[in-house]
């Protein structure tokens, strides 16, 4: 059996940012949401932060266009490929939705979407109530339904890693 | 590491024993559950007893009930708009647009404490008045502010307390007075700010009262300097106390006056800004800054326009105080915070509410147009 093929520097450099900025956000949302004293502070990070996640998310959409993700392990079977192709494709679009719901929500409430400074975003929909409410409460769902794919992705390796030993984390190993 | 990497296949494939796989299974459902866990933590799961936004509203709502599509609290209310007109003075000590010399829209609303929205007025309700400034560039500045000298409160916490403490007895239909007492006995700083509350004259109305921010905010000019301030509406119309007769006054008298009053004349309020010297506390909203303070009038507002909350461009404004543009930040005034937080939590709750018409109604605000 020939040694796991990898994800170009590139891929991985995007990947582990993105991880790490994804993580704190899903820590920030979730702990934002029942604080008094650091509330500000928290939403003052999670909404500049959620940006720059949706500019990275187009970016490496673009870079696997260019840079195509090296094949599967041959140990994995067709069911195994399709989950995986599954969640990889569910926590792309979760990526790029959770922003423009968040951003999209506080645009309908017409909260300044500030990132820094004077610097802010333009708002992309109307200012309607029931929009509001319904975008809000769509935020907090995607972003429970990120937090589980995170741990079946996490799972998924640590399964394939520590049973399996195919080295699937050596494909993406920094 | 790296001769792991190279490793031969084959050792590395070499079956598992089942103590082996299930010790590494283990290990997998230890890893997934400390995340799942820190994640738990996080979210507040496994501290109920912690006060969040969620709670604090719900304390709204088990003193003055759940009234659909309004605010959980200053839940009585009329939109205004009209425009403020700065002078200048302020752009010494802030770069925000606003204080500039010009002239930006105004939209607004003024109201009444309690979270009922058809309570009779009165002259013990606090009035409010929330205020957003449309900048030029997009910016905006919402305040929201009342008409106590001081907050009588100084953390987020002592204000949940005494929003327990003032539900109504069942049986009695008041305040259990042995809990209200006991709450003030261990906040002598709510009894020293309920003195100077008491200690200024109440204004007969919306027209003719002073407006305070309360929390400290800082001003940060063009040159990145920044100092500590409070800013105050102070009426042009004249003060006028309110009356101590008991007579039983109409419901929405306050309102009913205050919209006559716009449909007469546009009102107006000096916008004062005062200055804080270094040492000045920031933190805590129940202690006045010391007389003498620099006071530095930067423009005048002007409403000239009144709406029933069914049709007012500011029933959907969360007069959220942290909302600030450029060159006003906040203080360490642990209140701001939590005002922010409890405000949007009202204001997501409301918004997924189908509205119901203001006891105000459209035809109260325009009668005599």
């Amino acid at each position: 059996m020939p040694a796991q093929p990898r994800f170009p520097a590139v891929s991985r450099l995007l990947h582990w940012t993105m991880a790490v900025m994804v993580l704190i956000m899903l820590c920030i949302g979730v702990a934002m949401v029942v604080s008094l004293g650091d509330y500000h502070a928290l939403v003052s990070i999670h909404r500049p932060l959620g940006i720059a996640i949706l500019i990275l998310v187009v970016v490496r959409f673009v870079n696997r266009l260019i840079n195509p993700p090296p094949p599967l392990p041959a140990t994995m079977s067709r069911a195994e490929r399709l989950a995986a192709t599954a969640s990889e494709l569910a926590m792309y679009g979760l990526m790029l939705v959770l922003p423009l719901v968040g951003w999209g929500m506080l645009s309908a409430a017409r909260y300044p979407i500030v990132l820094h400074g004077s610097v802010h975003l333009p708002f992309i929909l109307p200012h309607n109530a029931v929009l509001y409410a319904v975008l809000r409460k769509a935020h907090t769902i995607l972003a429970y339904l990120f937090f589980l794919t995170f741990m079946a992705h996490v799972g998924a390796i640590l399964f394939h890693t520590l049973i399996v030993r195919d080295g699937m984390l050596r494909r993406m190993a920094p | 590491m790296s001769t792991y990497l190279e490793a031969p296949v084959e050792t590395e494939r070499r079956p598992l024993s089942i103590a082996i796989t299930v010790a590494r299974l283990a290990l997998i459902g230890v890893a997934l559950v400390v995340v799942a866990g820190a994640f738990a933590y996080l979210g507040g799961w496994l501290s109920p007893n912690n006060l969040t936004p969620a709670r604090f509203t719900d304390a709204f709502e088990r003193v003055d009930g759940v009234h659909a599509g309004f605010r959980r609290n200053h839940a009585k209310g009329v939109g205004v708009s009209g425009v403020f007109e700065s002078n200048g003075n302020g752009a010494r000590f802030s770069k925000a647009a606003v204080f500039h010399p010009g002239r930006v829209p105004v939209v607004g609303r003024f109201s009444l404490s309690g979270g009922q929205p058809d309570v009779a007025d009165g002259a013990d309700a606090v009035r409010g008045l929330g205020l957003q400034f449309n900048l030029p560039d997009g910016e905006v500045w919402r305040t929201a502010m009342i008409n106590l000298p001081v907050f009588p409160f100084r953390t987020p916490e002592a204000f949940y307390q005494r929003l327990v403490a003032s539900k109504p007895d069942p049986n009695t239909g008041k305040p259990d007075p042995a809990a209200v007492q006991a709450f003030l006995d261990r906040h002598p700083e709510i009894v020293q700010a309920m003195n100077v509350i008491k200690g200024q004259p109440l204004a007969s109305g919306f027209d003719n009262s002073t407006f305070h921010g309360l929390n400290a905010f800082r001003l940060v000019n063009s040159t990145g300097s920044s100092v500590p301030v409070r800013w105050v509406l102070t009426p042009m119309q004249p003060f006028e106390a309110a009356s101590t007769a008991s007579s039983v006054q109409d419901k929405n008298y306050l309102f009913d006056a205050l919209i006559a009053q716009i449909h007469r004349q546009p009102l107006r309020w000096q916008l004062i800004l005062v200055i804080g010297q270094p040492g000045d506390p920031t933190h805590d909203a129940t202690v006045a800054w010391p007389a003498g303070r620099e006071r530095v009038d930067v423009g005048t507002l002007t409403l000239d326009r009144v709406d029933a909350e069914d049709t007012s461009a500011a029933t959907d404004i969360n007069f959220d105080p942290l909302v600030l543009p450029a060159g006003i930040a906040p203080s360490d005034d642990p209140l701001l915070s939590a005002r922010s937080a409890v405000y949007s939590q009202s204001f997501t709750r409301r918004e997924g509410e189908a509205k119901q018409p203001s006891p105000i109604t459209p035809a109260d605000v325009h009668r005599g147009d």
